[in-house]
């Protein structure tokens, strides 16, 4: 029982970030339709960023997650200018296609700029707490409590900005968005900024448990699974979905990596691949997702 | 828009569906096959260094035409190639070295293990289209990677070394001989994808392409045709696994990364979807520019930037690739065959080719 929860309890601290990084993900599909798989990069980057702000540039935490936010804000809106933006009216494919293309961009970039090397991030303390009898580290508290406050953040500002308001007409409807005097192509920059930020920030907090490493865009990639189990276009799906994630992940290294490993699957890579195993199963059941809206396809 | 030669009519069906129509299509098609067969002994290319470039190219061309049957002809996006390769990769690896089967049983039992692989990961697959595919394809790349790399018998992270292939008592283990191995496996293949695509199977899957419920109305089944098209992707995948072990003679879960994948997508955008010509030309482009990237212009920007040296080659070649992709998604999406049939076209039309 005492193993249950805690691994309940690691899981739900990271699937709430794993949720905030998908929220980038679903609000670039609600507000202009594109699916980013580059995602997982924009996380990886976002955690080098912050890397160099405080071991190369030697900002104070604060101001190295600022100086993070606004090189990756910088980032998201030229990708959604240079790459983007001609594409608005092409076909799915064209789009889909441009987003894998530079997640494989972006990591030569990384390469380019840090060597691929394994970096220490950390940035917050490392005392252990006890909490309803499972151990907890500082920095999954930290990671907890940071990705609620950017979660609740965000639905503030959908709620009540003009610039929020604006990206959820845009999802609504884009044509009347687009008569009401909405500049959708200011929106589709708008939310590619929201989107790397968010996955930044993401990132930084995952780099804060495992280091930042090129490997962290695979942890990135999580996102996937996480937006299929909660549904492409829903927003509290997303969150969700990265709970379900979180605690699925960390079940299946306490629980069925001991099973597996009889059958001789040794390695205990399960973790990486069971969000994977999970979103292929809910497809089979629910192909939309738990929460994501069926469409209804006419000729 | 694309018109034939001037003064060829096709008088009987035979002749309006042949592949080659014209008698100088015959000369060109002969030359072209004497080109391949030579190029290994005499001429610029006759080192071991440009063999290997060729082989690798080949092997290429097979699994984007298998992706491109799956992608390009049925619109269904794969991010699962690189792993299907690693299924006839493994395949091959294990039963050359542990069983000791001739390359005449290992390359169809590669083929036939990857078609039976991609097919279990394409029923969830089939009932999801788009973005949902791609993630379906992902999660199937990383589950048979995963599976590979923590089973006992695939070596795990230790990889596989196998002979050289043999058929009888020929044994090819000069780079030549094994090129005419692999070219001759490569046009087997192409012929092959051509004349899927231009028979009912292919019209089906470009049914399906276009609009998959006006697809079904018409009464193709896209569920059963889809499934085929990833069972025939995979089999191509399979096979190209099977040469690239051959070829490397070691089966490592490193050589079929996800990045691979993305590299075979992005060789069928460069060369075109839905060509069977396009596979070859983005194969052959692509690879010619990555590997003048890492020989020329990477040491030599590393001298320009000496602290950048290290992870210049390794950095450099993803970045060129993003950027060759990127501009023919934003540029000409429909690739480098497009660009072959203006040409061809205002060839034909001389010197009235503005009319095109």
């Amino acid at each position: 029982m005492d193993m249950f929860i805690q691994l309940l309890i690691s899981g739900v601290l990271v699937g709430t970030v794993y949720g905030l990084i998908a929220l980038g993900f679903v609000l670039v599909y609600k507000s202009s339709g594109i699916l980013n798989l580059a995602q997982g990069e924009l996380v990886m980057l976002g955690a080098y960023i912050c890397y160099t702000g405080i071991n190369v540039l030697h900002l104070n935490i604060a101001l190295a997650f600022l100086f993070t936010f606004a090189v990756s804000g910088v980032m998201g809106i030229v990708i959604s200018r240079v790459a983007i933006r001609p594409l608005v009216g092409q076909p799915l494919l064209s789009v889909i296609m441009m987003t894998i293309v530079l997640s494989i961009g972006l990591r030569g970039i990384a390469i380019l700029a840090w060597g691929a090397e394994t970096e220490g991030l950390s940035i917050f303390g490392h005392s252990y707490y006890h909490i309803a009898g499972a151990v907890v580290s500082e920095q999954s508290i930290w990671a907890f409590a940071l990705s609620v406050l950017a979660v609740v953040a965000f639905a503030l500002y959908f709620q009540k900005t003009k610039g929020g308001r604006a990206m959820r007409a845009v999802a609504e409807d884009q044509q009347a968005a687009q008569s009401v005097g909405i500049k959708i192509i200011n929106v589709f920059d708008h939310s590619w900024l929201i989107a790397a930020v968010v996955g930044a920030l993401g990132g930084i907090l995952l780099a804060s448990g495992s280091g930042v490493s090129i490997e962290l865009s695979h942890l990135g990639l999580k996102v996937l699974p996480v937006v299929l189990i909660g549904g492409l276009d829903s927003i509290q799906g997303a969150i969700i979905g990265g709970v379900i994630v979180g605690i699925a992940e960390n079940m299946a290294v306490g629980y069925l990596d001991p099973v597996v490993s009889d059958w001789g699957l040794v390695g205990g890579g399960l973790r990486n691949v069971f969000p994977y195993i999970l979103a292929l199963f809910i497809l089979v059941v629910r192909p939309h997702g738990l929460f994501g809206q069926k469409r209804i396809e006419r000729i | 828009m694309f018109n034939k030669p001037a003064g060829t009519f096709n008088a009987s069906y035979t002749k309006d569906e042949a592949i080659v129509r014209t008698r100088t299509q015959w000369g060109l098609l002969i030359i072209l096959v004497g080109i391949l067969a030579v190029v290994p002994y005499y001429g610029p290319l006759a080192s071991d260094y440009w063999i290997n470039f060729l082989i690798y190219v080949a092997i290429t061309v097979i699994s984007v035409q298998g992706l491109n049957i799956l992608t390009g002809y049925c619109g269904q996006i794969s991010l699962g190639q690189a792993a299907f390769m690693a299924v006839g990769a493994y395949t091959t690896a294990i039963l050359s070295s542990k069983a000791g089967w001739p390359f005449l049983a290992c390359l169809p039992m590669a083929g036939l293990m990857a078609t039976a692989v991609g097919f279990i990961f394409a029923i969830p697959a089939v009932r999801v289209k788009g973005f949902y595919l791609a993630i379906t394809t992902l999660a199937a790349h990383f589950v048979i990677i995963y599976l590979i790399i923590s089973l006992e018998f695939t070596g795990g992270s230790i990889g596989i070394y196998i002979e050289r292939p043999r058929i009888g008592s020929i044994i090819f283990d000069s780079p030549q001989s094994f090129y005419m191995l692999v070219i001759g496996v490569t046009i087997v293949m192409t012929v092959f994808a051509k004349n899927i695509v231009r028979t009912k199977v292919g019209w089906a899957f470009i049914a399906i392409r276009d609009n998959d419920l006006a697809a079904k109305v018409m009464g193709v089944n896209p569920f059963t045709y889809k499934l085929l098209a990833f069972s025939i992707s995979a089999f191509y995948a399979g096979i190209a696994g099977s040469l690239l072990v051959y070829h490397l003679q070691f089966a490592h879960p490193e050589h079929y990364g996800l990045t691979q994948a993305i590299w075979l997508l992005g060789i069928l955008i460069v060369g075109g979807m839905g060509s069977i010509n396009g596979a070859i030309f983005g194969s052959i482009f692509v690879r010619l520019i990555d590997e003048i990237t890492n020989i020329h212009i990477s040491p030599a920007l590393g001298n320009l930037f000496p602290s950048l040296a290290g992870q210049m080659s390794a950095a450099l070649g993803l970045l060129v690739f993003t950027a060759i992709v990127g501009i023919f998604i934003i540029y000409e999406p429909r690739g480098l065959s497009h660009r072959w049939q203006l040409l061809k076209a205002s060839y034909r039309l001389w010197p009235f080719s503005y009319w095109t």
